[in-house]
């Protein structure tokens, strides 16, 4: 909180106060590029979140330069990815979505066969946003190079972050998303780096802050907090997940000696620590979740509309998955707050649960 | 105890959920997502909408009871949207709200209300459910104006045992008094008039659009069989209907028969829309047994005054035999048996008898 005072001001003024918001702002973004494996801060964009730096990626890349290029997605992608396609496909740029397989991988010939000389931007998750399974983007981006090296390649790391190992360069990517909430950081705050000489049509349009890329005053409180929480989360990786994968292990393990039919939905080893996404047969996860809440433990299943009714998962649709099976499956995350007694308690509830509904 | 209250989102179903937590009961508040625009959400307009969901949301969120909302838009579309367009194409004017209480609000969510761990649901309809001696009785809701026991005439004792109705022993008035006691965002909301699904729009337009079919041109007849007009589809009928025919004759003229099966509106005069009695189908009884009097009153539909009949089983079937002849018996709305304010049972009119 010290450090309010030096945020208070806008960063594009010309006076002390702003001149202090500025600094803060553009340390931020050197702490930010450091973490992440950036050559030049410059490759740092701040953004409202994970969505804005989304819809900058794949909007940005398919419409720079007045364009309407080809944009490849994969069908597992979050909304924010899949949305924005869908837009630059209503404006006439053609969009494909690369299948996944049973487990919500992604094979990277299958996205590299999907690219034309026309691709503008080829996005693909780090790690999947419900199941957490890890794609394998390092080899996507090599197929991609052979296929077609003038194509971007954009990952939404948000996901992932708190728990994967993300250097830009070790990834071959040209766009990656962050979003802060996902590791501690404040809602609303996100970024997108940018690989220097990246051309991207704005999404935000007004003054020319963030390099030119997208305008609207700085959030150098909310920059400054998300980059507290990269240093963070960084430092801690290792302990989180060593201590979040015994916790989720430990957890599964627990239910599956009772829960018959018990399955883990994605790739069990190879998804990120914190998810486990399970599919309780012959129970629909619209009781089980209103269930869990009464007793106390917030779990989740496919994604909220706007009413507030849970719909059935496009991940798990394009996994193959029946809408019966998909209405069982749920999603249970964990979190650094999570101590052992949390999941002995939590892996109690479930059982009861489902003992009772039997 | 712990108590499912269904929330549509309007002032009575919020009072209900109000007086249930009041009454010290463990509440969770639901609102059953029933229909869907084509991008998947809620509608904008009308009922049942994203407005009225948040307005339930709210209401909860007041009440201090958890709350959720809950995805029947299959189970909606299967028992009460698709029979609602197969009865207009079966030249019937059904009642969607009779289909939607009888398979959803009080089947698949009563038995959602058990596996959520609760005894009883709540919802905020105008009716009463009494313990009687020999059972559960479903009366009249206190407000004579707002009275719902017509769509509730399928209950059983069964349902009726898990069932709880607060409002009905409430006048409106009273209701919209306890709203703005408890200073509910939705005490002075207007009542919802239309079919919820349907909103705002006209039904026709919405057969039109989900019921193609329905919107099949046919001649319009007297009743010795004249063509003396046309029309565009059978579904914009209603038998007893007056107004919007279209036809150039000095004396009023109504809808008497509708024949979907050649798509002919049938027109009379007031004296050829009296009928003696009706076919009812799919008849329950509240009670789990026909009434020890064939002695009953009968309402034809929602709006409409009791009156006296004799119920008699003929060959397995159900035939009401009104005292005095009724008008515009309508195939497809329900018949409701009565014995004063008690719901003794109910069925749909199948067809109307001499």
């Amino acid at each position: 909180m010290e450090r309010l005072r030096d945020v208070f001001g806008n960063p594009s003024g010309v006076h002390g106060v702003s001149r202090m918001a500025k600094n803060a702002l553009e340390e931020a973004r050197e702490g930010a590029a450091a973490l992440l494996g950036a050559a030049r801060p410059s490759e740092i964009v701040f953004t409202g979140g994970g969505t804005e730096a989304d819809n900058l990626a794949v909007a940005g890349a398919a419409l720079a330069g007045g364009g309407r290029g080809h944009v490849v997605v994969s069908a597992v992608e979050h909304k924010a990815v899949l949305e924005s396609a869908a837009f630059v496909e209503r404006l006439g740029a053609p969009v494909t979505r690369v299948a996944v397989d049973h487990l919500g991988l992604v094979d990277p010939d299958d996205v590299a066969a999907a690219t034309t000389g026309d691709t503008a931007v080829v996005s693909v998750m780090l790690a999947n946003n419900e199941t957490g399974a890890i794609q394998p983007l390092a080899d996507i981006a090599g197929a991609l190079r052979t296929a077609n090296p003038s194509t971007l390649l954009h990952t939404d790391a948000v996901q992932a972050f708190i728990s994967e190992q993300v250097d830009v360069a070790g990834l071959g990517v040209d766009l990656l998303s962050l979003a802060a909430h996902k590791f501690g950081g404040p809602k609303g705050v996100g970024l997108l780096y940018v690989r220097d000489g990246v051309r991207l049509e704005p999404v935000v349009h007004g003054g020319s802050q963030e390099m030119g890329r997208r305008a609207g005053t700085g959030n150098p409180m909310g920059v400054v907090a998300m980059v507290a929480a990269m240093e963070a989360t960084v430092a801690d990786r290792q302990a989180f997940r060593d201590r979040v994968g015994a916790a989720r292990d430990g957890f599964e393990h627990r239910l599956a000696a009772d829960v018959p039919g018990l399955a883990v939905n994605g790739p069990a080893d190879r998804r990120l620590v914190q998810h486990s996404h399970l599919r309780f047969p012959g129970h629909t996860s619209e009781t089980l979740l209103i269930r869990f809440d009464q007793a106390g433990l917030a779990a989740a299943a496919g994604s909220a509309c706007q009413s507030g009714a849970v719909e059935v998962s496009h991940v798990l649709a394009a996994m193959g998955m029946g809408a019966t099976e998909a209405a069982e499956a749920i999603r249970f995350s964990f979190g650094w707050t999570t101590v052992p007694e949390d999941v002995e308690l939590a892996a109690k509830i479930v059982l009861g649960v489902v003992e009772d509904l039997a | 105890m712990r108590v499912v209250v269904a929330m549509s989102g309007g002032v009575d179903s919020s009072v209900a959920a109000a007086l249930m937590a009041e009454a010290g009961h463990d509440v969770i508040g639901v609102t059953l997502k029933q229909w869907e625009d084509g991008d998947g959400n809620l509608p904008t307009a009308g009922c049942c909408t994203v407005g009225d969901a948040e307005d339930a949301r709210r209401v909860a969120a007041q009440l201090d009871i958890p709350y959720y909302v809950l995805d029947y838009v299959d189970e909606f579309r299967a028992a009460v949207v698709e029979p609602f367009g197969n009865s207009y194409l079966a030249g019937q004017t059904p009642n969607p709200c009779v289909e939607c209480n009888r398979t959803v609000r009080f089947q698949a969510l009563l038995e959602r209300t058990a596996e959520l761990g609760a005894e009883v649901l709540a919802t905020g309809h105008y009716a009463r459910v009494v313990q009687d001696p020999d059972g559960y009785a479903l009366r009249r809701g206190v407000d004579p104006g707002k009275d719902q026991s017509y769509v509730l005439h399928m209950l059983n004792q069964d349902q009726l045992a898990r069932i709880q109705l607060p409002v009905g022993e409430l006048t409106k008035p009273e209701v919209r008094d306890h709203a703005a006691r408890l200073g509910l965002r939705t005490a002075a909301k207007p009542d919802s008039q239309e079919i919820c699904f349907v909103g705002d729009a006209n039904y026709r337009d919405f057969l039109a659009e989900h019921f193609p079919e329905t919107v099949r041109p046919g001649p319009i007849v007297d009743m010795a069989g004249t063509t003396i007009g046309s029309h565009r589809g059978t579904a914009g009928f209603t038998v007893g209907q007056r107004r919007g025919l279209g036809l150039a004759v000095r004396q009023p003229r109504f809808v008497v028969e509708i024949d979907a099966a050649t798509s002919t509106v049938v027109v009379g005069d007031r004296g050829d829309l009296l009928a003696g009695g009706c076919e009812v189908r799919d008849v329950s009884f509240v009670s789990g047994r026909p009434p020890a009097s064939p002695a009953v009153e009968v309402k034809v539909r929602y709006r409409s005054r009791p009156v006296a009949a004799r119920l008699e089983a003929v060959q397995g079937r159900w035939l009401v035999r009104f005292d005095e002849a009724q008008a515009a018996i309508a195939p497809g709305q329900a018949a409701v048996f009565y014995d004063g304010d008690r719901v003794l049972g109910g069925g749909t009119i199948e067809r109307s008898l001499p």
